[in-house]
């Protein structure tokens, strides 16, 4: 028994290690992947603490509001999302934010929680190239066009410069 | 045995209540900070009602702008033919927000060209018959598909008498922002809602008619007496498809 | 009066084990196709924006139906005090649920999102008549469920009656809420018709009814056990009787349709030429589910042959599953008419046209695993469970009255 609880304690004291180690990769680094727009901010439209504890809850709120009641100014959207996480590429494109190793997927398959939004959704920023977008460049430019992106005049909120800030590079065409 | 007290330990039961108050609150604690944080409250109001007419006289034979547009606007363009499929089946499987149709009266022989699409009744019968309440009707008029909810069992397509839902029937590898698509669900048109919230006044397929210089296509608040919409269908007479339903669309049609 | 020993079915072990295992494979073979559509998408069956429900839905509407009415011969035994049919309550009960088991999986894997069947079951539109019928099937499940616990603990005998009672009225509801599936879409000249919700009750009864004879007469094979004449002389009459309702029912609801105008159209296209509906309509409904049927079971010649008693059964079964086929699916084929007094010219979307739809064979696979689950629930069941008398000998002289 003796040489028993030796292994034991020996494996316990492994795992323990192990999961400690893991679990410091997730809290005390940062899965915002490096050359996305989310790099080069503080931190997201809440504090990254209580974003990732309900960032879920957050959307699905809002997805709520944005979709039954038309209001496209929430705080929380997953367009928002996609637009400051995604990762681009050597040659300049955006890499899916649900591929292998993006923000996204790299928490998600960590927890092992299935990512089910971008079943439908939309994985990337748009680039506006088309004009068929709710974006498009012709006509005198609106600010509510940016759809569900929050528009710089609306009442300040936590993150408000930010937004703006972000706001200003994703119109600036 | 160690433990042979038989009172209750008071230090454990109120641990427990403790650890309950706070598991409560962790919970609810999230829910309150939304109804706090969140932001304007403008939505879709039911001052309005959105609503189309259409003069047939004007829509051109053979012009398929509004189409055209409506698939650039809503991201259907970006979708794929599974390959092999034949012509048949991919049109009868492809999503089709609005469609031309070319009638000929029977007893007169006169021909109408018209646009037919998701006719946003007052009474939707598709939202009647949706089991999870997936179909839905904004407080401005326009009816729609919340695809979060909506479980892809196909009754309101077979509950809608303008054949205006479509099934996605495919995986759908990539979407516009503004709408989002996946396969299992329904879907139909929802009067470029996304433009309307962004607050402009035109569909995408009134664009591309008034584009083409035809100009058969008038959107606008219904409700709303100095609208062009509202003024037109005041002066002059217009249908409903399948009137005898009673739905009260919110498109209309003039000269068929 | 002799007591009904009830007995768990036993029978040889190969001849049991072998139908499981044939049953096993062909829901395998059911569940293949059901990953096939759904990791595909639907593209890869016949269905389409124009026939939304396809085959698969005929296999589930049908299942569902005959499930209903697979518990009428327990509701004759407990709740109109029948002698001769309580000893088959049991039976009756095990093949209601599992007929409706069968029916929802079909239903369920056919849906676009079956992953959101949480979704399905914890947000009701109430206005929803399908809402309704989710609630309906769950209820069903339990309330027969109940049912059965009473005919079978004799500790709960004197609540036999009250459940019998709540079980029939519950079953009366859920197919009026099958029925009003179809008979509440004002859209398509097929439907609309509140007389939708009275005949599937009768397509209940009449398919649940054909069910139950040929799994009884099956059973009693497979085990070895006896049946009497008289017994399966009254089911057999029974059966006689609904078949001939049905075909009445088909008759005033074709008639109704043929005195409105409008409605002229749609009729003329599954009765006289609407290909293969009307084949459908003629030769699998009526013919085969009901004349023919009707011919085996009252003609003098075969009174008392099995073989009779069970082509019949079969035979509704086949003709109902056409009559539901022509419900479901030539109710959407014929166009709807969305401009009275214009023909339509062109379209993309097959306005005014005929819509065409060719099942696969993964529709088909589908909804047999739906039948063959059905059939291992109840196989299973009858081996597990005291359901099934030892001997359904017919009752001495007097006994019954």
């Amino acid at each position: 028994m003796n040489r028993l609880t030796g292994i034991r304690r020996f494996a316990g004291v492994l795992v323990g290690g192990a999961l400690l180690l893991l679990s410091t990769g997730v809290i005390s680094e940062t899965a915002v992947t490096k050359g996305s727009k989310a790099a080069g901010l503080d931190s997201c439209v809440a504090p990254t603490a209580v974003m990732r504890r309900n960032h879920m809850d957050f959307l699905k709120h809002d997805r709520n509001m944005t979709v039954r009641k038309g209001i496209r100014d929430t705080q929380y959207s997953l367009a928002e999302c996609v637009g400051c996480h995604a990762e681009k590429d050597n040659a300049g494109a955006y890499k899916p934010v649900n591929a292998e190793g993006q923000f996204c997927s790299s928490c998600h398959s960590y927890v092992a929680v299935n990512l089910s939004c971008f079943q439908c959704h939309r994985k990337t920023p748009e680039v506006k190239s088309g004009s068929g977008t709710a974006m498009k460049s012709d006509g005198p430019f609106q600010p509510e066009s940016l759809g569900l992106l929050q528009s710089p005049d609306q009442p300040v909120l936590l993150n408000r410069d930010e937004l703006a800030r972000l706001h200003a590079t994703v119109k600036g065409d | 045995m160690s433990c042979n007290s038989d009172q209750p330990d008071m230090n454990r039961r109120e641990f427990l209540g403790k650890s309950v108050l706070a598991a409560t609150a962790t919970v609810v604690a999230p829910g309150v900070m939304l109804t706090v944080a969140n932001a304007s409250e403008e939505g879709a109001s039911s001052a309005v009602r959105w609503g189309m007419l259409i003069d047939t006289n004007k829509c051109a034979d053979g012009c398929t702008a509004c189409v055209d547009a409506c698939n650039k606007e809503n991201g259907i363009d970006l979708m794929q033919r599974p390959a092999g499929q034949a012509d048949e089946m991919w049109n009868a499987q492809r999503p089709q927000w609005v469609r031309k149709v070319k009638l000929r009266d029977k007893q007169t022989g006169e021909i109408s060209n018209l646009p037919m699409m998701c006719q946003h009744c007052e009474h939707p019968p598709c939202v009647d018959v949706c089991p999870t309440g997936a179909s839905f009707k904004r407080a401005d008029g326009i009816v729609m598909v919340d695809r979060h909810t909506c479980i892809g069992c196909r009754y309101c397509m077979m509950a809608c008498p303008y054949k205006a839902r479509s099934f996605i029937h495919q995986d759908v590898a990539e979407q516009l922002t503004g709408t989002p698509r996946g396969k299992g669900c329904v879907e139909s048109c929802n009067l470029c809602v996304g433009r309307i919230d962004a607050g402009n006044s035109t569909t995408a397929c009134q664009d591309a008619c008034n584009k083409d210089g035809h100009q058969a296509i008038l959107f606008g608040d219904l409700k709303n007496p100095e609208s062009a919409i509202a003024k037109a269908l005041k002066a002059e007479s217009s249908h409903q498809i399948r009137a005898d339903l009673e739905l009260n669309t919110g498109v209309r049609y003039t000269n068929i | 009066m002799i007591k009904t020993q009830y007995r768990e079915l036993y029978c040889s072990s190969p001849r049991y084990w072998g139908g499981l295992a044939s049953l096993a494979f062909i829901i395998l073979l059911g569940l293949g196709a059901a990953f096939h559509m759904e990791h595909n998408g639907h593209f890869v069956t016949g269905m389409s924006n124009q026939i939304v429900w396809g085959l698969p839905h005929v296999f589930a509407i049908f299942l569902i139906v005959a499930a209903s009415g697979a518990l009428n011969v327990a509701s004759i035994g407990s709740v109109f005090g029948g002698p001769m049919y309580k000893p088959l309550g049991r039976f009756s009960g095990l093949l209601a649920i599992g007929l409706l088991a069968g029916g929802l999986v079909v239903l369920l894997l056919d849906l676009g999102r079956p992953d959101r069947l949480i979704v399905a079951m914890t947000t009701y539109n109430f206005k929803s008549i399908f809402a309704w019928n989710i609630i309906l099937y769950t209820g069903f499940f339990t309330i027969v469920g109940l049912y059965l616990w009473t005919m079978m603990d004799r500790k709960f005998e004197q609540y036999k009656r009250p459940v019998g009672f709540a079980a029939f009225f519950w079953r009366i509801a859920l197919t009026t809420g099958t029925g009003s599936i179809f008979g509440f879409l004002v859209a398509r000249e097929a439907y609309d018709a509140a007389i939708m919700a009275p005949m599937f009750i009768i397509m209940s009864f009449s398919y649940g009814l054909a069910f139950f004879i040929i799994t009884l007469i099956a059973a009693y094979w497979w085990a070895g056990r006896t049946i009497g004449d008289l017994r399966l002389a009254k089911l057999k009459n029974l059966l006689g009787v609904f078949v001939g309702a049905v075909l009445y029912f088909a008759m005033v609801y074709h008639l109704t349709n043929l005195y409105v105008t409008q409605h002229h159209g749609v009729e003329r296209f599954i009765l006289l030429d609407g290909g293969i509906y009307t084949n459908m309509f003629w030769i699998g409904q009526v013919l085969i589910g009901g004349v023919i049927p009707l011919f085996l079971l009252y003609s003098p010649a075969f009174t008392t042959s099995r073989f009779a008693i069970s082509v019949a059964s079969l035979l509704v079964l086949i003709g109902g599953f056409f009559q539901v086929y022509v419900i479901v699916i030539g109710g959407q084929a014929y166009p709807m008419n969305l401009f009275p007094g214009k023909e339509v010219l062109s379209s993309s979307f097959y306005d005014g046209v005929v819509a065409n739809y060719t099942p696969t064979t993964a529709e088909a696979l589908l909804g047999i695993a739906g039948i063959a689950i059905s059939m291992t629930l109840v196989a299973v069941g009858s081996r597990m469970l005291r359901v099934l008398p030892e001997s359904l000998e017919d009752p001495a002289e007097g006994e019954c009255a």
